[in-house]
């Protein structure tokens, strides 16, 4: 597998020499491979946010490197800029940075402003719309005039439209109802498996992470606490429940099955997962 | 990053200074800026030195600190010494070129300086011992008398109040909403002024648009709880003046006396 | 307590009308712990508001503690008897220190002096937050905002408290901060709490489930009722504990098991003998 990003090392702090002077990220070092889903979970102060913002540049780390693509992100002004290009960045509520008039001047915001022609504009705008099901009608609107739901998705267009090959989305679905939840996420994860688009999401819930991440890290007080697959990571419950984070019912649930002596699959996460395991020794008794 | 900027330097402390009542505060420093005016002597600063370096004593605050206001009308007092300087007519005292300074220019600039000097540290102590919140409350309260006269004393208050609680707010969310459209290839730093004032306008409607939602939200809350405007509304803290404040204000009128009587002397 | 007695209630926007609220009848009784749940836009927001008289219905009545929130006369008896916790904390607060905000609706109230010390003390202490009376609610975590809004509202001595949405910002540690102080408040205070949420871990604990949609109450029972049907609720676009989905995909698959589990104690307790006997 190729990687496409590498953090070396990587030390924040926030407002030095002043007395809010915070670590926010203390060494961290670990590399994302190019088409993985990866999640990054941890409590709001585990330094997540701030680890996002240095896939593009936005924040700069106070030591240590960031390579994106194989280049070096702080070096020169040019690989920023290309960093930026290739990382396109979800951000929390991110329906609160809509502002043009109707919703396909909005998505086309940010390919214009990487100066493709009128044509490309116009394709990736209504590719983006398409992906996050966005009707035509929609697009001819006001994005204040849309709903919760729809607004979070044409946000989310806006920065699909420009075309990155890394998707970085911080708490994608904070604030909406389960059923606009899923249907944001199933969008992503379609997206991701049809394209092969690097995302990397950013969530409090275990159980999305779960779902959809192949990888996940887990940030405790700036460092990387763990990084691997969400079924070896469940399994260390207890520690995970004293970084105030939560696992899947499911998981526990299998786990303590487990712990009973029972032959159940302990790295389910899912329902499903759960649920087949469960069957799967009722049967296999009988 | 702008999130760092600090508002309203207020240093918290419990010396004599901080613990005045801060409608006399109010009061005692318009009489500071009075007396500042009126000094026009070598005898009159020496003076309103000894009062203001006096009060930051007892304030127990560094004056490292107090200083530190001057900073940004550094280039302000520079230039206007300058035309002082030169552009006074009077007896010369030596040319650079085409421009003379003169005696009287000299005099000028140097009575200018001192009195920007003294300005700055004399108000600034007020702002670094008194929370913006006694402070409003100290406003408030002066205010109340003119409530007659159809003064909007109450609602003068209210805003500032509300003003300095979501004012860290929209700091951040000013922040966020740039750091966004930036990763959406949007540029605050180049081009020429038209076109940066162009570049704005994906933060600033944002930022609008939130700022009139959070009004309307919190109007309603406010709502909730009963808010009516200033009548029958009582406080949970009472302004009451003391023994302190009354030394206070004597020794502050005796100095502006003094003041007074280095002019008539 | 809060009587709602057939009320309908539309927003005129420019050219068309929305109806919000169709034909509504519901009661809050005093002391329960009541959960609203439904979806963004199903109405629940606007009845939030109708509970306390920021809305009046267009037709039908609400009645608080027997006062008509029509009648302006009781306007801030309502009020400061029905208190209201919002979504976004931020949005919320109005002042710039802790205490100072939490007196702000006795002072209003034209509370003397005195009672409103004493008031703010208790009520910081009541949800845990008597050590940060002197912070700068900006600094807070969302959960402590959220936790000084409901402080704010104790301070009127409500009888009631109404809470649209108040952890859907939070984080997973702020959600559960929130949700334990408003129990609390009930169990022990005898406070009637009223929680509008789309977040079913947070109606488990309810003595009884409203499910808003589309402007009506389509279901009103314990939790145990209402999260026992798994597709109505997905149906409406609501989920349910993983563990009742669980127990309810089991069943699907021909296993025998109670189909009203919440927690993964109760699923536990049903599967154990379940697997002992095929062992």
């Amino acid at each position: 597998m190729k990687e496409c990003i590498r953090l070396e090392q990587v030390s924040h702090i926030y407002m030095p020499d002043s007395p809010f002077e915070k670590k926010s990220l203390d060494q961290v070092s670990f590399s994302v491979e190019t088409g993985e889903f990866l999640g990054i979970i941890g409590h709001t102060g585990s330094g997540k946010s701030t680890l996002i913002q240095m896939f593009n540049g936005l924040l700069h780390p106070t030591s240590g490197t960031v390579y994106v693509n194989g280049c070096e992100l702080h070096q020169s002004k040019e690989s920023r800029k290309n960093a930026r290009r290739s990382v396109g960045m979800v951000f929390q509520y991110p329906e609160y940075q809509l502002f043009e008039e109707t919703v396909y001047r909005d998505i086309a915001f940010g390919p214009q402003n990487l100066g493709l022609s009128p044509e490309e504009v116009k394709r990736n705008v209504l590719e983006a719309a398409e992906i996050v099901e966005l009707p035509e009608a929609v697009l001819e609107k006001s994005p204040f005039d849309l709903s919760g739901g729809q607004k979070r998705r044409a946000a989310i267009a806006g920065v699909l439209a420009m075309k990155p090959e890394i998707l970085v989305l911080d708490e994608p679905v904070a604030g909406l109802d389960p059923k606009a939840r899923t249907r944001v996420l199933e969008q992503i994860n379609r997206l991701h498996q049809t394209t092969g688009l690097t995302v990397i999401m950013v969530s409090h819930s275990m159980e999305d992470v779960a779902k959809y991440a192949k990888r996940i890290v887990v940030m405790n007080e700036g460092r990387v606490a763990y990084h691997d697959t969400p079924r070896e990571i469940f399994q260390h419950r207890k520690e995970i429940e004293q970084m105030g984070l939560s696992v899947p019912q499911v998981s526990k649930l299998v786990q303590q099955l487990k712990e009973k002596g029972f032959d159940v699959d302990p790295y389910a996460v899912t329902v499903e997962e759960a649920a087949k395991t469960i069957l799967m020794c009722m049967e296999k008794k009988q | 990053m702008i999130k760092d900027i600090t508002i309203g330097q207020f240093f918290p402390g419990d010396s004599v200074i901080h613990k005045l009542d801060p409608r006399f505060k109010i009061i005692f420093t318009l009489v500071y800026i009075i007396a500042v005016f009126l000094a026009n002597s070598l005898l009159a600063y020496t003076m309103v030195a000894v009062f203001v370096f006096g009060s930051i004593f007892l304030s127990r605050i560094p004056v490292k600190h107090t200083l530190r206001g001057l900073k940004s009308v550094l280039f302000i007092i520079a230039f206007t010494a300058l035309f002082n300087l030169f552009l006074t007519e009077g007896e010369p005292l030596f040319s650079i070129g085409p421009v003379t300074a003169t005696k009287e220019g000299l005099r000028m600039t140097l009575l200018m300086i001192a009195r920007v000097f003294f300005l700055i540290i004399g108000t600034t102590l007020l702002t670094f011992t008194t929370s913006p919140i006694m402070l409003t409350d100290g406003i408030e309260s002066l205010l109340k008398p003119f409530a007659k006269i159809g003064l909007p004393a109450h609602e003068l208050a209210m805003m500032m109040t509300i003003a300095l609680r979501f004012i860290p707010t929209l700091i951040e969310e000013t922040d966020k909403i740039m750091k966004a459209q930036t990763a959406r290839g949007a540029d605050f730093e180049s081009g020429n002024l038209f076109q940066r004032a162009k570049n704005f306008v994906p933060l600033l409607v944002p930022l609008f648009i939130s700022a009139f939602r959070r009004a309307d939200e919190l109007a309603t809350a406010m709502e909730c709880r009963c808010y009516h405007g200033g009548q029958n509304r009582t406080r949970m803290r009472v302004l009451k003046a003391g023994s302190r404040d009354v030394f206070a204000a004597i020794t502050v009128f005796a100095f502006c006396g003094l003041i007074v009587w280095t002019r008539l002397g | 307590m809060i009587e709602v007695k057939n009320v309908s209630f539309s927003y005129n926007q420019e050219d068309k009308t929305t109806e919000v609220l169709k034909n509504m009848s519901l009661t809050v009784n005093q002391g329960e712990f009541l959960v609203i749940l439904g979806r963004n836009g199903s109405g629940k927001s606007t009845l939030a508001k109708l509970l306390n008289a920021v809305l009046v219905p267009d037709s039908g009545t609400v009645t608080v503690m027997g006062m008509d929130t029509k009648d302006e006369q009781h306007l801030f008896d309502i009020r400061a008897c029905v208190g209201m916790v919002f979504q976004n904390p931020d949005n919320q607060i109005v002042a710039s220190v802790v205490e100072e905000d939490v007196a702000f609706a006795p002072e209003n109230l034209g509370v003397p002096s005195g009672e409103i010390k004493k008031r703010v003390e208790e009520s910081l202490k009541a949800v845990g937050m008597s050590h940060y009376r002197k912070h700068a609610p900006h600094l807070l975590s969302g959960g402590q905002k959220q936790r000084v809004a409901i402080a704010g509202v104790l301070a009127m001595n409500p009888e009631c408290i109404v809470l649209d949405e108040p952890t859907a910002m939070l984080d997973p540690i702020g959600r559960l901060d929130v949700l334990k102080t408003v129990q609390k408040l009930n169990r022990e205070e005898g406070m009637t709490v009223v929680l509008i949420t789309h977040h079913m871990e947070e109606a488990v604990e309810a003595d009884r489930v409203v499910v808003v949609h589309h402007g009506e109450i389509v279901k009103s029972g314990s939790p145990r009722e209402i999260f026992s049907n798994v597709n109505e609720m997905k149906e409406m676009g609501l989920a349910v504990p993983q563990v009742t989905e669980l127990a309810h995909e089991l069943i699907g698959q021909g296993v025998t098991l109670r189909n009203d589990v919440l927690t993964e104690e109760e699923l536990l307790e049903e599967l154990l003998p379940l697997l002992e006997e095929s062992r």
